[in-house]
């Protein structure tokens, strides 16, 4: 399954015409402990770049970007009860929520891993 | 994610700038400064202040000394004390050596320009201001002071912050008879070839110190303290959410100069016997605030949930706006989030309940007293 990241360090997995979004190891650590995620609601369109959710750490309230366009199908219930789950399990039981692959092309722009890992090292 | 403006300004640096980042801080600018937020996390930090002792550098802050024409000596203190009484509402002439007050600088209409701890320290009295505003301070300070009072910028010393309940029996470990100061006293210690001026006093809520010390001793002093077990480093992170849990206003968000002393719910810092009497900057509007009550007021929410409100949210009370939250987080010991706010005086009262609009969302808030998390000041055994 591949996974691609954005320059705004939100990961996608897609697994045919349904993806997994959620933010990167390197997101939760600048971001320091999560308390509280705001998942956007099954069935909200998604615009690619535009507001998908808000991750609350201690200090701050940050914006979550929908990595692509396309419809929500689910959040992840997990981060109501355990918001740290962000921070312990970012790139695995920490995702943020479901969507549909609106435009396939657009994943196009995305990096993969190595990309991403260089764009990192980079910051 | 969303980044945080960059500022182009250049940094200085802190005198241990290369002992935190060896200790896995995450600098980050503020006031001027790169300064430490956190190294564990703000969670931890904020839990190891309330249940053992951290080390804050505060070194961004001003350290001031002011003395009159008789110079270094107790009566060019009084001198002093006398001439700051013109700038601030406290009483600083009855201030006895190694004797404390928290006091705010205020404009002429009664706005508040910043707020300081103001010591007697025996030859001079000692001012420690904010750092994002001590230049506007000493500016402030120069202008309105007589010529004759000598300013002088402590700007070679450091200044650690030794918090949490053990810190009074680390520091008497390491400075014998520290721990016999009492809170909202100070006085001058020798450690380690070097002078340290010692105030018990601080931003959490709990018992602790303040250290002055000259930048060139910082690092020695800073290795002996976290060398005990009981001290680890925080950052300015939890330094945030710990004041926030004590009550305690940070300026620039929950007083400016768009806010006054009342309002503020820091009428205490108005010294009775210059209430009246005034002969400070400001006193006039200030006594009318008094006299009139103010139509908003400082208060503490506690949310429902855990989505915090940040500083700007607008408070409601049904469909009428009563107020705007000034500082907000969510609090590691209490485990939701609270707020400070300025809202309408008839909404103001311990238990009324109000909401808070966050992006469109409304939280239930509960007007409720502050501290959040009681203070745990050390008042003599």
């Amino acid at each position: 399954m591949p996974r691609y990241f954005t320059d705004e360090h939100e990961w996608i997995d897609v697994e045919d015409d349904e993806a997994t979004v959620g933010i990167t190891d390197y997101a939760q650590e600048q971001l320091g402990d999560i308390v509280f995620v705001e998942l956007p609601e099954a069935g909200t369109a998604l615009d690619k770049g535009g507001d998908a959710a808000v991750v609350e750490s201690v200090k701050a309230a940050s914006d979550v970007y929908a990595p692509i366009s396309g419809e929500v199908t689910e959040g992840n219930g997990a981060l109501e009860e355990e918001p740290a789950l962000v921070n312990s399990s970012p790139e695995e039981d920490g995702w943020f929520f479901k969507m549909t692959v609106g435009d396939a092309s657009e994943l196009e722009g995305l990096m993969d891993e190595a990309a991403y890992k260089e764009f990192v090292e980079g910051l | 994610m969303s980044d945080e403006p960059s500022e182009d300004i250049p940094l200085v640096k802190l005198p241990l700038d290369s002992w935190h980042r060896a200790r896995g801080a995450r600098m980050v600018p503020f006031a001027g400064y790169e300064m430490p937020i956190q190294y564990e996390g703000i969670v931890a930090e904020n839990n190891w202040t309330r249940s053992s002792a951290s080390l804050f550098d505060v070194s961004h802050m001003g350290q001031l000394g002011l003395t009159g024409p008789s110079g270094d000596c107790e009566a060019g203190a009084a001198e002093a004390a006398e001439a700051l009484e013109a700038l601030l509402p406290g009483l600083i002439t009855s201030l006895k050596t190694g004797r404390m007050r928290y006091s705010m600088l205020l404009d002429e209409n009664g706005g508040i320009l910043d707020d300081l701890m103001v010591t007697n320290a025996g030859p001079r009295i000692a001012l420690v201001v904010n750092g994002a505003v001590k230049w506007d301070d000493i500016a402030h300070l120069r202008e309105h002071l007589p010529d004759e009072i000598n300013l002088h910028h402590f700007d070679d010393f450091a200044l650690l912050a030794l918090q949490g309940p053990k810190a009074g029996e680390v520091l008497e470990m390491l400075v014998p008879s520290t721990g016999a100061l009492t809170f909202m006293t100070a006085d001058l210690f020798e450690w380690g070839g070097t002078h340290l001026w010692v105030s018990r006093a601080g931003y959490t809520g709990e018992d602790g110190f303040e250290i002055a010390v000259h930048a060139d001793h910082v690092e020695a002093l800073a290795d002996a303290l976290v060398a005990d077990e009981r001290v680890k480093p925080a950052g300015l992170g939890a330094r945030d959410s710990l004041r926030l849990e004590a009550g305690l206003p940070l300026y620039g968000h929950d007083i400016t100069t768009e806010t006054d002393p009342v309002s503020a719910d820091l009428t205490f810092a108005l010294s009775k016997k210059r209430r009246e009497a005034g002969g400070y900057m400001g006193h006039g509007p200030v006594a009318t605030v008094l006299e009139q009550g103010a139509t908003k007021v400082r208060v503490g929410l506690i949310l429902e949930g855990r989505m915090p409100a940040r500083e700007g949210a607008e408070v409601y009370a049904g469909d009428e706006k009563v107020g705007v939250v000034t500082s907000g987080g969510f609090s590691p010991t209490l485990g939701k989030p609270i707020a400070m706010a300025y809202v309408d005086m008839s909404h103001a009262e311990t238990g009324a309940a109000l909401e808070c609009e966050v992006r469109t969302k409304r939280l239930p808030a509960t007007v409720s007293p502050m501290p959040f998390v009681p203070h745990r000041y050390f008042r003599g055994s």
